[in-house]
């Protein structure tokens, strides 16, 4: 099996500000919106270069998505940055009028997603983004796995015409993707082969998936990882042709079961090829306070979960 | 100068479009339309620098966005009468597969809507939005919003009015419809707005008062006297009292016009009081 070095942890959010900075000087029309997170969104670099390209809205969501729908009038593309709950459910109203059903150029970027947010709590731990997001038409939907993956994300969705949900997280994380690598939207990446079992993840997941994969290799099982970065549109022909192959899957997100990647995929497979599926979520519930590593045990949302998963859903396959 | 004569006839034919569309399809808002009839027809017949053919962008233009959307067939009418469309459309006004949606959009493509409404408190956002984009590429001309006075019971108003006095949004001219009326009765009685021009006021904004907003020239002297104030580093704010329903004898100064359709009789006594000048549609 494919393995993948990690070449030092590193937050996914950086890669965005990382991105983020470098559209600043590529891009005369890359404008950057903050509602008070710019340290935390990582945006620091973005508005020390371009302080009239940087703004600055204060703790004021719904008027910083508004203004972001404005700002494309004329030919600005606006990068939004807040946490994922407050650029999405609290400002539903306002990216589903004036930025979705009015067909805006917008860049929602949204950090600290999920349970791995941490010792915040369930105030600011969103699990339900994806599913606010991938439900509004003409949406993407993107959650990318690491720094150097985000970083590439960042500079590829200015270049795609429409509204756009970029998710990334807080903690440090492996960064495994190649450097510079191109980031294709809507194409899955194949990073291991197998014959036993499809787990498909997305976000954080991916370098779990990745070492469910060794753990299974131990066991003598060959397990197929592919990292679904684009949740909508889905790459719904990779899915199909590896579960054609291994005739189960699991699919591996930090985020509610309803709603999420998984839905999508059950919905994908169920129409062509109706396919054994476990999933790795949540389970319908609310995060707590904790660190990230606490978390992603208590809420099943590890390596060793997706082996857990991945056991049973061979066992169900006919 | 403005041809006033030619503004009247424009506000005539336009009020007789809104009772028309409304009644067709019984459905719709006639109350607001009607009374916000001079200010849009103001707009786009004598104060904006516009163009018809109309792109997405509107760079070197004029700009004007609805917020209160639901007075959408005030918007439709002065825009198929200034050529953005052909007028005949407005008889499709909320019908199945219509460009003229129930509110607002850009979604089916009709000239001259650059942003959805009617989910109210979005439009000030929106519009200080574009007003920083005309900004940014050196775009000298001044954006125009449009707000009910009940709409600015939407907490979001208050977000956008803060922020644009607290970065010099002086190319943004924000007028409200002061009607005093909502859709539950009069914005007194559901949630009293207080004193709106100290509120503009004590948020940093200029603040022109037009008393007669259902008169022409008292319209015109007033978004004349807002142009005049923009541009000082102050957002500028107009406090338009108009009378929903204006032009309309039975359907003035109450707000049960707000969301109801007349019926053929009530049609005919609305077209009566308001001549054809323009041709129908």
């Amino acid at each position: 099996m494919k393995t993948y070095t990690n070449t030092g942890n590193k937050d996914t959010r950086s890669g965005f500000g990382a991105g983020l900075s470098e559209l600043g000087k590529s891009n005369d029309n890359v404008v950057a919106l903050c509602a008070d997170l710019t340290g935390s969104l990582k945006m620091n670099a973005f508005a020390d270069a371009h302080p009239e390209r940087f703004f600055q809205v204060g703790i004021a969501e719904a008027n910083m998505m508004c203004i972001a729908a404005g700002m494309t009038i004329g030919g600005k593309i606006p990068f939004t940055g807040t946490f994922a709950n407050f650029s999405t459910g609290r400002v539903y109203d306002q990216i589903r009028q004036s930025i979705a059903y009015s067909d805006k150029n917008v860049k929602i970027c949204a950090s600290h997603s999920g349970v791995t947010l941490g010792e915040d709590g369930a105030t600011h731990q969103i699990l339900e983004d994806i599913g606010l997001m991938k439900m509004l038409p003409g949406m993407t939907v993107i959650n990318t796995c690491d720094y150097n993956q985000t970083k590439a994300a960042t500079l590829a969705i200015a270049e795609h015409h429409g509204p756009v949900y970029l998710r990334f997280g807080r903690p440090k994380v492996a960064n495994f993707t190649p450097e510079n690598g191109e980031f294709k939207i809507g194409k899955a990446v194949l990073l291991s082969e197998g014959t036993d079992v499809t787990i498909v993840a997305t976000g954080h997941l991916v370098w779990e998936a990745l070492e469910a994969a060794k753990a299974l290799n131990e066991k003598g099982i060959s397990a197929e990882v592919i990292n679904i970065h684009t949740i909508k549109p889905l790459d719904e022909e990779a899915i199909i042709k590896s579960v054609k192959k291994t005739g189960c899957i699991v699919t591996a997100e930090e985020h509610n079961y309803m709603g999420g990647l998984g839905e999508s995929v059950a919905r994908t497979l169920s129409l062509s090829v109706p396919t054994p599926q476990e999933f790795v979520a949540t389970q319908d519930t609310f995060g707590e306070s904790g660190t990230p590593e606490e978390l992603l045990e208590k809420y099943g949302l590890n390596a060793a979960s997706i082996v857990e998963k991945a056991m049973a859903v061979i066992k169900r396959k006919k | 100068m403005a041809d006033i004569q030619h503004l009247k006839d424009v506000v005539s034919q336009v009020r007789r479009d809104i009772v028309r569309q409304v009644h067709a399809v019984n459905s719709g808002h006639p109350g607001g339309s009607l009374g916000c009839t001079e200010f849009i027809v103001a707009l786009y017949n004598e104060i904006m620098e516009h163009d018809p053919s109309f792109t997405m962008d509107g760079k070197n233009e004029d700009l004007f966005f609805l917020s209160n959307g639901h007075i959408s067939p005030v918007f439709y009418s002065v825009l198929a009468h200034a050529g953005y469309f052909p007028k005949e459309e407005l008889s499709t006004f909320r019908k199945l597969n219509s460009r003229l949606q129930g509110h607002p959009t850009t979604h089916e493509g009709l000239p001259g809507v650059r942003i959805a409404s009617g989910s109210l408190g979005q439009g000030m956002s929106v519009g200080i939005g574009a007003a920083l984009t005309k900004k940014l590429n050196g775009d000298d001309k001044t954006v125009f919003t449009l707000h009910g006075d009940g709409e600015l019971q939407e907490g979001q108003n208050w977000e956008a009015i803060m922020y644009a006095s607290a970065n010099n949004v002086d190319n943004l001219i924000s007028t409200i419809d002061v009607n005093g009326q909502q859709i539950d009765g009069s914005t007194d009685s559901v949630l009293a707005l207080g004193d709106l021009r100290n509120k503009f006021e004590s948020f940093g904004w200029e603040v022109v008062t037009v008393d007669k907003g259902n008169d022409i020239e008292s319209v015109i002297a007033g978004v004349q006297e807002a142009i005049s104030l923009s541009r000082k580093r102050k957002p500028v704010c107009i406090l338009l009292h108009t009378e929903m329903g204006n032009g309309v004898d039975f359907m003035m100064g109450s707000h049960e016009w707000h969301g109801v359709a007349p019926n053929d009789k009530q049609l005919a006594d609305a077209l009566q009081q308001n001549p054809e000048t323009l041709g129908d549609y």
